[in-house]
């Protein structure tokens, strides 16, 4: 068992997940909210990593972030080293990656608020922030812990995008999924099972968690 | 400046549909007011911009002279500081918060103690203070009634907004909770529009009327007058009740209530839970005229009197009558002609129990 890769996963799934909470919370806010034109666009710019094969964005990620880009120099001047095969690379391809699997499971759960209920709080002299703490958050948190919890499996799974962008340096980015490659192609089948059979696991209960999440204690009240 | 809510608000949906409700409304000599009109007039339109809560609304509102909204200047009061109550058509209670948890809501400006005092207070006015740690899913209709008239009343509103607030309920209980919905706004000192599309509530909740028809306002009174008067064929239309009369109960027995207006007595079939008193709705139409010397008939009520006006309204003919009190009749114009019905012509007009509609206040 490659103990190394298994911490390196797990941290790489625990840093994806707060940063998606920070900037996808925001953003799926927004598209649930919004009625601007805009919207329609952004659902899907959110959604192409579900449809997209991991290489492309790889691809995409290290050509825009190469040494020579804009972007790669700007990226080098703040993170203090280079984009590619880097661990702070790898976050930040993997927060995209795992992107959709954040913001829709929260857009749909924020949506399901019932809108008259943030009036009445708004009407009630609470603030935006306020409301959001006292209402959406308390009605909407299921759904946003079963995001929170998809995006982090789906970082732990992650393969192409890890790979192009973060190659396969030990202790930096070869994670879990890339270790077991490696097990692979060397024939070391016994750590292979190992490798296969515990990303089965972890995947299968945090599937399970999301389900549970997902059956929501506050049924909607009966109309009288 | 006497203290009144006047307003031009205009509201343009998509597709075109245009909003544009107009008036002035006194707040002090009658606490509340209703916006009455049929489904679809944008009573709920109006109600909803007066709170702050639709961003596309435009024009001016303004609360004892303070502005809440001036869009030729880009200003807008927003719904937290504008100290209104706003009581949802189905309540919108907070379903993870306590009835405490949701009358104590709009308090977060006081202290723990303040708030409970102040919860107890509204909720024990509002006979709610057996169900402070109940959750809305566990209330009655009737009871998240009040928890939503205890919560928005807690901050001490300026202004109660009110949109269909029985329309929730089953019929049973909505006949129950309409003059004590009147008692509890009456007791609340603060001025209220209530939005509705029924007659009933209109006269049983509202002191004065505004009569709200495709989008504008087109009258606005005391509810007893607009009802009796109406200004203009719509207004008659959406309001229908010609004949509506204040009444003391003077009997009842086998089933039938005895109500006195003025010198004038009728008979009613009695709906129950009438105190003292009441008004008696009596439609245009369900009120006959005969010569006035008249054979018997079965109907209970005939009252002699005196045409004082007609207006034709193509075959229709509609007679003003003096009978001690005011009574309006429509009739056909070949009946209107066969009898000679002018001013002046004395006839009994006849009213059968059952076409006297006695609505509690």
């Amino acid at each position: 068992m490659d103990l190394e890769a298994l911490r390196l996963s797990l941290g790489l799934a625990t840093l994806t997940t707060a940063a998606l909470l920070l900037l996808g919370l925001p953003l799926a806010h927004w598209i649930a909210t919004s009625r601007s034109r805009l919207r329609v666009l952004v659902e899907a710019v959110v959604a192409l990593p579900i449809v997209l094969p991991p290489t492309v964005l790889g691809f995409y990620l290290l050509l825009g972030f190469g040494p020579r880009a804009p972007l790669g120099r700007a990226w080098e001047a703040l993170a203090g080293s280079r984009f590619p095969f880097s661990f702070g690379g790898l976050l930040f391809a993997s927060v995209l990656y795992s992107l959709p699997f954040a913001v829709q499971p929260f857009a749909a759960a924020l949506a399901g608020v019932d809108p008259r209920l943030v009036e009445a709080s708004k009407v009630l002299g609470a603030s935006g922030l306020r409301t959001f703490l006292r209402v959406t958050l308390p009605l909407a948190w299921h759904g946003l812990l079963a995001g929170a919890v998809l995006a982090f499996a789906h970082t732990l799974g992650e393969f192409g995008v890890v790979l192009m962008v973060g190659g396969n340096v030990a202790g930096r980015t070869r994670t879990l999924s890339i270790s077991l490659f490696d097990q692979v192609e060397g024939l070391d089948y016994a750590a292979a099972h190992q490798t296969a059979a515990l990303l089965l696991v972890l995947s299968f209960a945090v599937l399970t968690l999301v389900y549970a999440l997902q059956r929501r204690p506050f049924a909607r009240w009966p109309r009288p | 400046m006497a203290p009144s809510l006047s307003f031009d608000v205009e509201r343009t949906f998509r597709g075109g549909a245009t909003i544009r409700a107009q008036a002035e409304l006194p707040l002090d000599d009658g606490p509340v007011t209703v916006l009455f009109g049929p489904s679809g007039s944008g009573k709920s339109t109006a109600l909803r911009a007066l709170a702050g809560l639709d961003p596309d609304a435009r024009g001016t509102i303004s609360l004892a002279g303070e502005p809440w909204l001036d869009s030729s200047r880009a200003f807008s009061v927003p719904p937290q500081r504008r100290r209104v109550g706003f009581l949802f058509q189905d309540y919108a209670l907070f379903p993870h918060l306590t009835v405490a948890g949701n009358v104590g809501y709009g308090l977060f400006g006081l202290g723990r103690e303040a708030r409970a005092r102040r919860v107890a207070e509204v909720a024990g006015r509002l006979r709610i203070g057996d169900l402070l740690e109940r959750r809305p899913a566990e209330l009655s209709g009737g009871q998240r009634q009040r928890v939503a008239l205890a919560r928005a009343l807690a901050p001490a509103p300026r202004l109660l907004l009110l949109d269909e607030p029985l329309s929730a309920l089953d019929a049973p209980t909505r006949e129950e909770l309409r003059a004590e919905l009147r008692r509890a706004l009456e007791g609340s000192g603060v001025p209220a529009v209530v939005v509705t599309h029924d007659r009933v509530e209109a006269l049983a909740l509202g002191d004065r009327i505004a009569v709200m028809i495709e989008g504008r306002i087109r009258q606005v009174g005391p509810v007893r007058e607009v009802f009796a008067g109406p200004s203009d064929l719509a207004v008659a239309r959406v309001v229908g009740t010609e004949n509506v009369l204040p009444v003391r109960l003077a009997g009842r027995g086998d089933g039938l209530v005895t109500v006195r207006a003025g010198e004038v007595e009728l008979v009613a079939v009695d709906p129950g839970g009438l105190e003292a008193e009441a008004f008696a709705c009596i439609r245009a139409e369900e009120v006959v005229l005969e010569e006035a010397a008249g054979a018997a008939s079965s109907a209970r009520n005939r009252l002699p009197g005196t045409v004082t006006a007609r207006s034709d309204e193509g075959p229709l003919v509609r007679v003003r009558l003096d009978c001690g009190v005011p009574l309006v009749a429509l009739v056909t114009r070949p009946s209107a002609e066969a009898m000679g019905l002018l001013p002046g012509r004395r006839v009994t007009a006849l009213v059968k129990a059952p076409a006297v509609r006695l609505v509690a206040r």
